[in-house]
């Protein structure tokens, strides 16, 4: 769907970009994470023609980008807002217009959005009338009503009550779910795990990861499990015999024990349990899986490392 | 182009549809009228309360049969003696007035008014001046002259200022009114690009502090979104000033022929003048008509050129209140930016009231009716006083390429500016973002 290649975005000193590439698939969720100030706004800009890129291109469905590509996209960005003395209506209209919709269609569309999110009776209303939760689902259906092919959101839940996030949520995964293909951009990490199925994660201008997130999670596994167990011998513990895993933490609570452990190199989960199951009864085995966070992290630390 | 279209559209309607819009259109023009008829009336009133009832006790004798009554004053002989004409002078009728004519008028030349409230300043002099005349008169046959020969040798001199046209035709000049319509233009452009000016900045600082401005650019270029912005409110301004000057014809024409007699308010102007017995009022205003004036100024190039001007200046001076727009978060912080540019502007203003009406073909005047930034202001004051059209289309073509100048500039500024929020906006930072690739 979105082929970004090679892209730089310099200002005066600074960069914003720095040679980023990244594919983004036809359908898919695509979480664009990193920290503020990592470069995801000036991505997104330069996807949306807003600012021009100093080097590199990009491609929307195969065609280098052209202006007219601006009516296949739907933009949320971070800093939103709406004319607050003008009509809800009329807004929609000129919005829903200035994305190349004619007026009849525009019209029939933005009825029947309203209708949807049972807000026909605000046509007349002013943006400044309306709280805030009110003001982002307008906003929101503004972003949505040309049917774009690419929807970008940047931080689209930041200042979203719970309630009216999860309706938006469930409006993103139907228009997914319908061939739009979308970017979530957030620096909040732990929130793309559930909802994206592909991730690039910037930092200072630069691309430091990206793929599918059951790729990058099954390469950043490291290997470690949490066993629960119950009736540890308590003269002996913590468990002594282990030549197939290291010990990261054993927590003793009141009714049992967690014990935390990471498999040495060629050695298996049931190797390791084997070890376990003559010293202590076994109540559950789980797999630590890396937070989004986590694996942002380690990342950093590891580039850290590599330049020193 | 369609969507710029839309924005112009968007801009112009949601200002137009302003109930601040439709009031201030219908009720300037009312305003002007109002103080049309505000003057006409207080004028008539003026006369009526002057109109002067003189009673005279001539102890001289043949001075009654020389006063000579008018629209402004009734002379009449009092019947009574001294005392019994001062006592009935309460009660006479408004304006009344008891003129004591000693008997050695001649050459003691002492006269007494008396009135109930305080004498009229007009009907003081009125009645001075024909007393004046009539010791002249007898002055000139004490020495054996002849009255009406001396009156032939006019000691008022009428000057008729004409100026060579650029055909070589002599015009009729008139200084006075040219200044009064000089100063005039001057104000109203001056106001009016500060005015729409600020409506500009306005507008953008509302988008870039609503934050509409990234949904917008999102869909069109912010050059797109500046042009439209500053021709939708141009055209707000162009709307107004042709109402302001449609209804101020209408009602003006509909109240002069419905309410009063044109020819009733040219004599009461021409008397009112005379009355206050200054000669050389007398002569000036009897001289002045002003529909010769208007066609020695030729009033369509003058409204021609005020809407040219109106526009370029427009253009000009909303592009850089665009740009200071972009780069603030406030009104309150866009002061310090406003300032220096809209000081030539101010500069030509004040100069108008000075350098420019006295010497509106000097180096001065027309080197600023040719910059820019000031010749908005500066060409218009010229224009009453006769510009020669080689320095009009000149100085029109150095405004054109003024606007487009500036406009480019702002435009290079705004595409940076919109996107900084919270960020305080100093000269070095706009030169930086001028200079950014786009």
């Amino acid at each position: 769907m979105l082929d970004i290649r090679n892209i730089s975005k310099q200002y005066g000193q600074y960069y914003a970009l720095n040679d980023v590439s990244l594919h983004i698939p036809r359908g898919s969720i695509f979480g664009l994470l990193g920290p503020n100030g990592a470069g995801k706004t000036s991505l997104i800009r330069i996807i949306n023609q807003i600012t021009a890129p100093d080097t590199g291109v990009i491609y929307l469905g195969g065609e280098p980008l052209r202006s007219n590509h601006i009516e296949n996209i739907g933009y949320l960005p971070e800093e939103r807002g709406l004319y607050k003395k003008m009509k809800i209506g009329e807004q929609m209209l000129y919005l829903a217009q200035l994305k190349g919709l004619r007026k009849q269609d525009a019209l029939q569309k933005i009825k029947a959005w309203f209708i949807k999110l049972q807000i026909e009776s605000w046509w007349d209303k002013k943006i400044e009338d309306l709280s805030k939760g009110m003001q982002q689902k307008v906003q929101f259906i503004a972003t949505v009503i040309h049917e774009p092919e690419l929807i970008i959101l940047d931080e689209p839940f930041s200042g979203f009550d719970p309630v009216n996030a999860q309706i938006i949520q469930e409006e993103i995964l139907e228009l997914n779910k319908k061939g739009a293909t979308i970017i979530y951009s957030t620096h909040r990490m732990e929130s793309v795990e559930t909802l994206c199925d592909h991730i690039a994660l910037l930092n200072k201008s630069k691309k430091i990861l990206d793929g599918s997130v059951r790729e990058i999670k099954n390469a950043y596994k490291s290997q470690s499990y949490k066993i629960k167990l119950a009736q540890v011998d308590k003269s002996s513990s913590p468990i002594l015999t282990n030549s197939k895993f290291d010990i990261s933490s054993f927590t003793n609570f009141t009714d049992d024990y967690e014990l935390i452990i990471k498999l040495k190199e060629d050695s298996t989960l049931n190797q390791a349990l084997l070890e376990i199951i003559p010293q202590a009864k076994i109540t559950h085995v789980s797999e630590i899986i890396p937070s989004m966070h986590d694996i942002f992290i380690e990342k950093v630390t590891q580039i850290k490392n590599e330049k020193n | 182009m369609n969507k710029i279209f839309l924005i112009i559209q968007r801009e112009y309607l949601s200002r137009v549809r302003k109930r601040s819009f439709i009031l201030t259109t219908f009720l300037v023009p009312l305003f002007f009228i109002g103080m049309y008829a505000g003057v006409f009336f207080l004028t008539k009133k003026s006369f009526e309360d002057t109109f002067a009832h003189v009673y005279v006790i001539d102890q001289e004798g043949s001075i009654i049969s020389q006063l000579v009554s008018n629209k402004n004053i009734t002379y009449e002989q009092a019947t009574g003696s001294l005392d019994k004409e001062k006592e009935s002078l309460q009660k006479r009728e408004k304006n009344s007035y008891l003129l004591i004519i000693p008997s050695d008028f001649y050459s003691s030349k002492d006269i007494e008014i008396l009135s109930a409230g305080k004498p009229n300043i007009s009907t003081q002099s009125e009645i001075k001046n024909q007393l004046a005349e009539l010791i002249r008169n007898q002055a000139y046959e004490r020495l054996g002259l002849n009255a009406e020969s001396i009156r032939e040798i006019d000691d008022k001199i009428n000057i008729s200022a004409k100026e060579i046209s650029e055909t070589g035709e002599a015009k009729e000049s008139h200084t006075e009114i040219a200044m009064g319509i000089s100063m005039a233009l001057a104000v109203l452009i001056y106001l009016s690009l500060f005015l729409y000016g600020a409506q500009v900045m306005r507008g953008i600082i509302e988008e870039k502090v609503s934050r509409i401005v990234e949904v917008i650019i999102s869909s069109v270029k912010p050059f797109q979104l500046m042009m439209g912005k500053i021709l939708g409110i141009g055209l707000v301004g162009l709307t107004q000033f042709l109402l302001w000057i449609t209804l101020t014809l209408v009602l003006t024409t509909a109240a002069t022929t419905f309410l009063v007699d044109q020819q009733e308010i040219t004599s009461q102007l021409a008397q009112n003048s005379q009355s206050l017995g200054d000669e050389t009022i007398k002569a000036s205003t009897s001289d002045i008509n002003p529909t010769k004036f208007l066609e020695s100024i030729e009033i369509t190039k003058l409204l021609v050129c005020f809407f040219i001007f109106f526009l370029g200046g427009y253009f000009l001076y909303s592009a850089l209140f665009a740009a200071v727009g972009s780069a603030v978060d406030s009104e309150t912080e866009a002061s310090q930016f406003t300032m220096p540019i809209t000081m030539p502007l101010l500069l030509a203003y004040i100069l108008s009231f000075g350098v420019l009406v006295n010497d509106p073909h000097g180096a001065v005047a027309t080197w600023l009716s040719f910059i820019p930034l000031t010749s908005p202001i500066a060409m218009l004051v010229r224009i009453p006083f006769g510009v020669p059209t080689w320095q009009i289309v000149i100085s029109v073509v150095l405004l054109i390429a003024g606007f487009l100048l500036t406009t480019w500039a702002a435009s290079r500024i705004y595409r940076v500016g919109i996107l900084m929020y919270g960020k305080k906006a100093s000269l070095k930072e706009l030169i930086k973002w001028f200079k950014y690739k786009n």
